[in-house]
């Protein structure tokens, strides 16, 4: 009985730390991290030359989803905010990057940090009212904010640069220098390039001084604030941030399907976002990627099993998932760790 | 002025069906201290069963009571076999668990029902009441129920022992264990009854805005806004937010270019934020106080 009070009282002064949340899964070793990111990386190398385009095209996607959902991570994981608004600023960066290259011509390499600087304004600013807001009602907050989103893209007044329900249809660029490469690639090794720099910037920040204050305040609002750190401001920039992270994956994703339109920024994509950070494992940093795995492939699979009822097979995937690991992948790898080294041991 | 009047009576009646929804928001977070994204699915599909049902040739307030009655069942066995093995997860497992229910009612609902949209019967017909143009009958019953509902709800949870272990379930789960009050189970019948009242909700609305599996989401965030605006905790507060919502939704609709038809959605927005940033607590909502 008293262990389980124990878990109540934590779980109701911590309404966002997941009660096993696993930052570490690999433990502090950190050759096993170093091993794997070597393979990958070379992997990540050799995909576009050995798979088909529309496969490349998907991994590319994959990237992007990632970028978008390290963007929550950041904002979620690591600050204890809940979003399910996400969605809103994918659209914002898309939108920006859209109108950039339609109507001002602007190289397409650009867009992405204009989109991020954009994104990092609206984000801020929504952070602002958010300051007041936790748990469940900030949940509540952005969730009506991405269930506007779409008709405040229609709007008539907005319909010269938005294109209305219409969209935005934009060309896809050329390998630049004459690298021998075609678009699906090129747009590829640029993803990957953007994102690597995203997740090595993210990785720096966390571990910096400025990561450590946004855990603090995610861990325990009072403690950090008696210690000095600048609750508001911390939460406002890292709401910015996170958004600017999704909304520089918009931007990208913009570019790499070529296509914007009000209907493909609805609630389900912010609610794609939530589940792929869940499913990654919240407050680790890789799980971005198993995340976005999850987002592209798992509604596909779903699909195969039945057309008619793809919801609800992609609805038991994830309740079994979460079964399974109630703390995503993350939870999952520390788990067969802790297995592994009881038998070494 | 004669405008503003008539706006004024169409919103009360629009927002009748925001408050039926909202009381049911608020009924699922009294009891299990979430707000449930599933729960406008979970009335959809309750609607359904009753469509189903009437179309079989069952008489209405037949239908009506049998599908409260297996709506109940349905909210207390999901509970059981979902939620409660993972009632200690954390909070973001539940959201997804949500998000999970409400893709499997939604497909599920589109693969036995279809996607076309259905005309549902209402019991009280919809010819104007008392011969005014301002108000449905149905739209009359729509409200004379959700009061009903509320009043039901206030006797049940002041006077009977049950509302009351609910409340101390709800309100100290620890120390309710400890007396005695099978926990768990105040939750499951949270479940239970938020599921059912959801279905009347449903049956309620489905006239109006017709029965399709998708019919529920933009009612729900509505729904969420008249929550927030009455306080979270207080089910009265929750149908006279609802009222006010539809009320504030057409007079918006009438007065102020553009937003009127294109940015609905928004104004639901403009009004959980406002709300939450002037008044977290909502109009009639217990300030939740945490210790340190």
């Amino acid at each position: 009985m008293s262990v389980q009070t124990e878990n109540l009282e934590t779980a109701a002064e911590h309404p966002a730390l997941a009660a096993d949340m696993v930052t570490k899964p690999f433990g502090r070793d950190r050759t096993i991290g170093i091993a794997i990111g070597v393979i990958l990386f070379v992997a990540a190398i050799a995909l576009p030359f050995v798979t088909k385009s529309f496969f490349v095209f998907q991994v590319t996607m994959v990237l992007i989803y990632a970028i978008a959902i390290l963007g929550l991570n950041l904002l979620t994981g690591f600050n204890g905010q809940f979003s399910l608004g996400h969605a809103a600023f994918y659209a914002i960066g898309a939108y920006t990057a859209a109108i950039l290259m339609d109507k001002a011509e602007i190289s397409y390499v650009w867009t992405l940090p204009v989109a991020g600087i954009v994104c990092f304004a609206f984000g801020f600013v929504f952070g602002l009212p958010a300051l007041r807001l936790e748990g469940i009602y900030l949940a509540l907050a952005t969730f009506a904010l991405s269930v506007a989103t779409p008709q405040i893209l229609k709007l008539s007044p907005l319909e010269h640069w938005t294109g209305g329900v219409q969209g935005i249809v934009i060309m896809k660029p050329d390998a630049p220098f004459g690298l021998p490469l075609n678009q699906d690639q090129w747009l590829y090794f640029f993803t990957l390039i953007v994102t690597v720099l995203l997740f090595w910037l993210a990785h720096n920040l966390l571990k910096s001084r400025t990561g450590r204050a946004m855990m603090a305040i995610r861990d325990n609002p009072i403690a950090s604030r008696s210690m000095g750190i600048n609750n508001s401001i911390y939460k406002a920039l890292t709401f910015g941030l996170s958004a600017s992270y999704t909304g520089i994956a918009g931007a990208l994703g913009a570019i790499v399907v070529q296509f914007v339109a009000p209907d493909s920024f609805t609630v389900i994509l912010s609610i794609a976002l939530l589940v792929g950070l869940v499913v990654g494992g919240v407050g680790w940093i890789p799980g971005a990627f198993f995340g976005g795995l999850f987002v592209l492939f798992v509604p596909n699979i779903a699909e195969q099993f039945s057309k008619g009822l793809s919801g609800a097979f992609y609805g038991i995937i994830l309740m079994g998932l979460m079964f399974l690991m109630p703390a995503g992948v993350a939870g999952f790898i520390a788990m067969l760790r802790r297995k592994v080294l009881r038998h070494e041991g | 002025m004669e405008l503003l009047i008539q706006q004024v009576v169409a919103g009360i009646a629009t927002g009748a069906i925001y408050a039926c929804v909202a009381l049911a928001v608020v009924m699922i977070y009294t009891a299990i201290g979430h707000l449930n994204f599933a729960q406008g699915e979970m009335a959809m599909f309750s609607t359904f069963i009753a469509w189903q049902l009437i179309t079989w040739g069952v008489p209405y307030w037949v239908a009506f009571a049998l599908t409260v009655a297996i709506s109940f069942v349905g909210g207390v066995v999901i509970e059981r076999l979902i939620f409660h093995p993972l009632a200690n997860a954390p909070i973001l497992s539940h959201v997804v668990l949500f998000i999970a229910l409400l893709t499997i009612l939604t497909s599920t609902a589109g693969f036995i029902w279809d996607f076309s949209i259905k005309t549902f019967p209402s019991p009280f017909g919809s010819a104007p009441l008392f011969g005014s143009s301002l108000i449905s009958a149905h739209q009359a019953g729509m409200m004379g129920i959700t009061l009903v509902l509320l009043i039901a709800l206030f006797f049940f949870f002041r006077f009977t022992r049950v509302g009351l272990a609910m409340r101390a379930a709800a309100d100290n789960p620890v120390s309710a264990r400890l007396v005695g009050v099978r926990v768990s189970w105040m939750i499951a019948l949270g479940w239970g009854m938020a599921a059912a009242i959801g279905a009347v909700a449903g049956m309620l609305v489905a006239p109006v805005v017709f029965l399709e599996p998708n019919m529920m989401l933009g009612i729900l965030v509505y729904g969420f806004a008249g929550a927030v605006l009455g306080g979270l905790t207080s089910p009265g507060g929750a149908v006279l937010g609802g009222f006010l919502v539809g009320i504030i939704e057409n007079l918006a609709g009438t007065f102020i270019p553009v937003i009127g038809g294109e940015l609905k959605l928004t104004i639901a927005l403009c009004i959980i934020v406002l709300v939450l940033v002037l008044k977290p607590g909502g109009l009639f909502g217990r300030a939740t106080v945490q210790r340190v």
